[in-house]
């Protein structure tokens, strides 16, 4: 198998792009990428989009997208994993450099949700249809009711919980590419409009219109296209049943788990190794458990933790210095993507007024529904 | 004997309150209270309809009966607010109870006799041996049109009945049907409220079909008013059915046990035979029943049963309907009465 | 969206509560062919118990557009008496009276209506048992 490096990245401004088609802000992040690369041709396009098919009535994503940037000929496919598209299209496409089958591979992601005007119903679709969302679950209601048990069993204040957004719109501030790049305060997360008790509007990612590019290419040669070129050190994926009530413990994620463990294991580090990482925070409870299940935390703590100011800079680790999902905003197929742009432009010293100080080694986690899927990427600066 | 081998009866738990819905048109509550002597209805839930109430009270006859469902031969629901104009009520209630799929199903609609009339069908069946057990539900969410008399009234619950010939708690001792054509009350198709006749509801229509059934079917038992421990009447608002007990020559105290209307309103197809379910309740052995039921358009079947010794077994085996009436009630306020009854727009 | 068919299919599940019962104790309402506990393909079907307690809840406030007439409604992760495990609506219940471990009894129910003209879904909803 051969080394994979990131040499090119491109995404669009996260937001409501209403002048923007889908095919648009794809082929602005596509093409952003190539140029970062500087390169003008491609193998192979993989693009990451949970539902083009309920959001724009528009499948067969990614020979739309290889015509439009003008790559017909290459090959590709579209990769769905629910919210975790992106992150699993990056695995497809590491797979195909490694193994040697192709030299220049764009990942993408995209996803323009602001296309419907029930969103809430196509994200519920990442649920089980017949057992679930039948019964009127949604998103935030399944997150919520992890939320519940977590708070109970271990004692985590609705204040501690409103921790992890006013943390990761601290960090969004700084990004330029965020939805919304301001701060939030403790009495705005307590005051907004209650979604699915105990979770708040200031709680949940938004929806969100946008694209995420990256190219993929061997490491032996990826000197030619960029001085700073990143290296994928290790993936590790992960499926988990769908359902929530199938969770053996409400207030705990397997996939992540698994996921997390296969990804140390093949970049053979250790959690204490990583300086920053990239999550999947699509509610506050997500970073949470996420962050115990990656083992930045013992199960119980993170809460308290982030709380206390451990996953910012100046703590244990920086966690989602983009802003997270929840700043930066969650195009859920390019969500995945773009935190593999974010970890690239850290580890490039790139990540302007977010830069973290001598980061070397991050770790990228993309979540699928309430844990049906997770990929785990762990990135080093070479 | 051929009898009622099983009974139940569901209601909602949301309530409205005469005075709430008087106090939205200007009505003076009082006097609405004291003139159909009616002091709450209840609402079905936003989630509840003709279905489910049957489902609801047909588990309880079930409850009761101790019988294997797939021995129901025969089901029909009565009601004037079946879900579908066009798919069956009961093929949702049989395959929710694990009933069938070898049974007749049918829905009937006659205005607030449907119940009875399913019950004479189902009981029919049985007598004529055509299956050794069948089934009669009335039950209805029915619709009052807003400030009309019938918003007072227009209430949702039912009951269910299961007729056989194994250990029967109620003997049918004798049944009778009257009917007329007469337009009293009526629903056009795709209308969503009824209309009514305002006066000509009461002698030619209600009082003419209830009298001449209650006699006649007395006459066909053999009895006379003081031989039946209690008497229910279709009760489309409280004074109505007493004013014919009294007629007939029963009491208070033996009308007063089935005589819920001012505490459920009027359930349409289930609103006499809920009064008989509240009756079954407490029924003891011997004691005998005179059910009136009556439907606008018009008839009324009368039904005379009498309590057998089994009766006393299984009273205790399903909910019974004074609580159901009387506890866990949620009031709404008008606003949310008119949303549940979807009696304003929403978009699609 | 043509889903009579498809609502058709579930009534067994959704309106009997027929579900199975795998050898080593496994019991779920969703067919499955493998127990995920054991990998054992050995099962009964049997009729789950319409009695159990809230693992979990919430009030979902800001519903997919089918629901929306509910709202503001409580839905429930709730373990049956037999151990199957299930999302629900909480019905007829007062949000107050809605906690972690309550006891619940499931009802028939109407869930939703496709629009004006199309089927309406019907299956089973938790009530707090007080």
């Amino acid at each position: 198998m051969r080394e994979v490096a990131i040499i090119g990245v491109g995404q669009t401004k996260f937001g409501e792009l209403w002048d923007q088609n889908l095919r648009d802000i794809f082929a602005e992040a596509a093409l952003k990428a190539m140029e970062d690369a500087k390169i003008d041709k491609i193998d192979s396009i993989y693009v990451g989009a949970m539902s083009g098919g309920l959001y724009n009535h528009q499948e067969h994503l990614a020979s739309l997208m290889a015509d439009y940037i003008g790559q017909s000929g290459a090959a590709g496919a579209r990769v769905e994993a629910a919210c975790s598209s992106g992150g699993q299209a990056a695995r497809i496409g590491y797979m195909e450099v490694a193994s040697g089958l192709s030299d220049f591979v764009l990942v993408g992601g995209v996803e323009k949700m602001w296309d419907t005007d029930d969103s809430t119903f196509v994200l519920a679709t990442a649920a089980d249809q017949e057992y679930e969302a039948y019964n009127g679950v949604t998103f935030p209601g399944l997150y919520a009711m992890m939320a519940q048990v977590y708070m109970q069993r271990y004692g985590l204040t609705r204040e501690e919980l409103a921790a992890v957004p006013i943390k990761n719109h601290k960090h969004g501030k700084n990004n330029p590419y965020a939805q919304y790049p301001f701060e939030i305060d403790l009495k705005a997360v307590l005051n907004s409009a209650p979604v699915a008790d105990p979770l708040r509007l200031l709680d949940c990612s938004p929806i969100t219109d946008g694209a995420a590019a990256i190219i993929l290419a061997p490491l032996e040669i990826a000197r030619k296209f960029t001085d700073k070129p990143v290296k994928i050190r290790g993936i590790g994926a992960a499926t988990g049943p769908i359902a929530l009530h199938d969770h053996k413990d409400l207030a705990k994620i397997d996939s992540v788990r698994i996921s997390a463990e296969k990804a140390y294991k093949f970049a053979n580090v250790s959690p204490s190794d990583i300086d920053f990482a990239e999550v999947h925070d699509c509610f506050s409870i997500a970073e949470i458990i996420v962050a115990e299940e990656l083992g930045f935390f013992d199960y119980g703590t993170a809460g308290k933790a982030i709380a206390e100011g451990q996953a910012t800079y100046g703590g244990k680790l920086v966690i989602n210095p983009s802003g997270g999902l929840k700043s930066k905003g969650h195009p859920v197929g390019a969500t995945g993507v773009a935190q593999l742009i974010e970890a690239t432009l850290q580890l490039q010293g790139r990540a302007g007024k977010r830069q973290i100080e001598n980061a070397r080694l991050g770790l990228t986690q993309n979540m699928g529904g309430s844990g049906g899927s997770s990929v785990v990427h762990i990135l080093e600066a070479i | 004997m051929v009898g009622i081998v099983g009974y139940g009866s569901y209601l909602p738990r949301y309530r409205i309150k005469t005075s709430t819905i008087a106090e939205q048109w200007g009505d003076n509550a009082d006097s609405i209270e004291n003139g159909l002597m009616l002091t709450e209805k209840t609402v079905p839930g936003r989630d509840e309809d003709t279905v489910t109430i049957s489902v609801a009270a047909a588990k309880n006859a079930l409850a009761r009966a101790g019988i294997d469902p797939k021995l129901i031969g025969a089901v029909y629901i009565g009601s004037e607010s079946h879900p579908y104009a066009v798919k069956p009520s009961g093929t949702i209630l049989i395959d929710a109870l694990g009933i069938g799929p070898e049974v007749h199903v049918a829905d009937f609609e006659f205005a607030c006799k449907a119940g009875s009339e399913a019950m004479f069908v189902a009981y029919s069946h049985v007598k004529s041996g055509n299956m050794d057990y069948a089934m009669g539900i009335g039950a209805d969410t029915s619709q009052g049109a807003p400030g009309d008399a019938l918003e007072y009234s227009a209430a949702a619950g039912g009951s269910a009945f299961i007729f056989g010939k194994e250990n029967v708690i109620a003997d049918v001792i004798a049944t009778y049907s009257y009917t007329s054509d007469t337009a009293d009350f009526w629903r056009r198709d795709l209308q969503m409220y009824p209309r009514h006749g305002g006066r000509f509801t009461g002698e030619p229509a209600y009082f003419k079909h209830v009298l001449n059934a209650a006699q006649v079917t007395m006459e066909k038992a053999n009895m006379k008013a003081q031989d039946f421990k209690y008497a229910i009447f279709h009760m489309p608002n409280g004074r109505f059915p007493l004013k014919a007990g009294k007629t007939l020559g029963f009491t208070d105290a033996q009308m007063k046990d089935g005589w819920i209307v001012n505490l459920m309103g009027n359930t349409y197809s289930g609103s006499s035979i809920t009064g008989f379910s509240s009756v079954l309740d407490i029924l003891k052995p011997g004691e005998r029943v005179l059910l009136v039921s009556f439907g606008s358009g018009a008839g009324s079947d009368g039904f005379v049963f009498e309590a057998t010794d089994q009766i006393t077994k299984v009273q205790d085996k399903a909910p019974k309907l004074r609580d159901m009436l009387e506890n866990n009630r949620i009031y709404l306020s008008y606003g949310q009465y008119v949303a549940y009854r979807k009696k304003i727009l929403f978009n699609d | 969206m043509a889903n009579s068919q498809r609502y058709t299919r579930e009534i067994p599940h959704r309106f009997r509560f027929e579900g199975q019962k795998f050898r080593d104790g496994y019991v779920t309402l969703a067919n499955r062919y493998i127990s995920p506990e054991s990998g054992s393909k050995e099962f009964e079907s049997i009729n789950i118990s319409k009695k159990g307690k809230i693992l979990s809840y919430t009030i979902i406030r800001t519903p997919a557009n089918d629901y929306k007439l509910l709202s503001p409604y409580a839905v429930a992760i709730i373990e049956t008496s037999d151990g199957a495990r299930l999302t629900a609506m909480v019905t007829d219940s007062k949000f107050e009276d809605i906690k972690i471990g309550a006891d619940v009894e499931l009802v028939f129910r109407k869930i939703k209506e496709e629009g004006h003209s199309g089927i309406i879904n019907y299956g089973y909803k938790a009530v707090i048992i007080l």
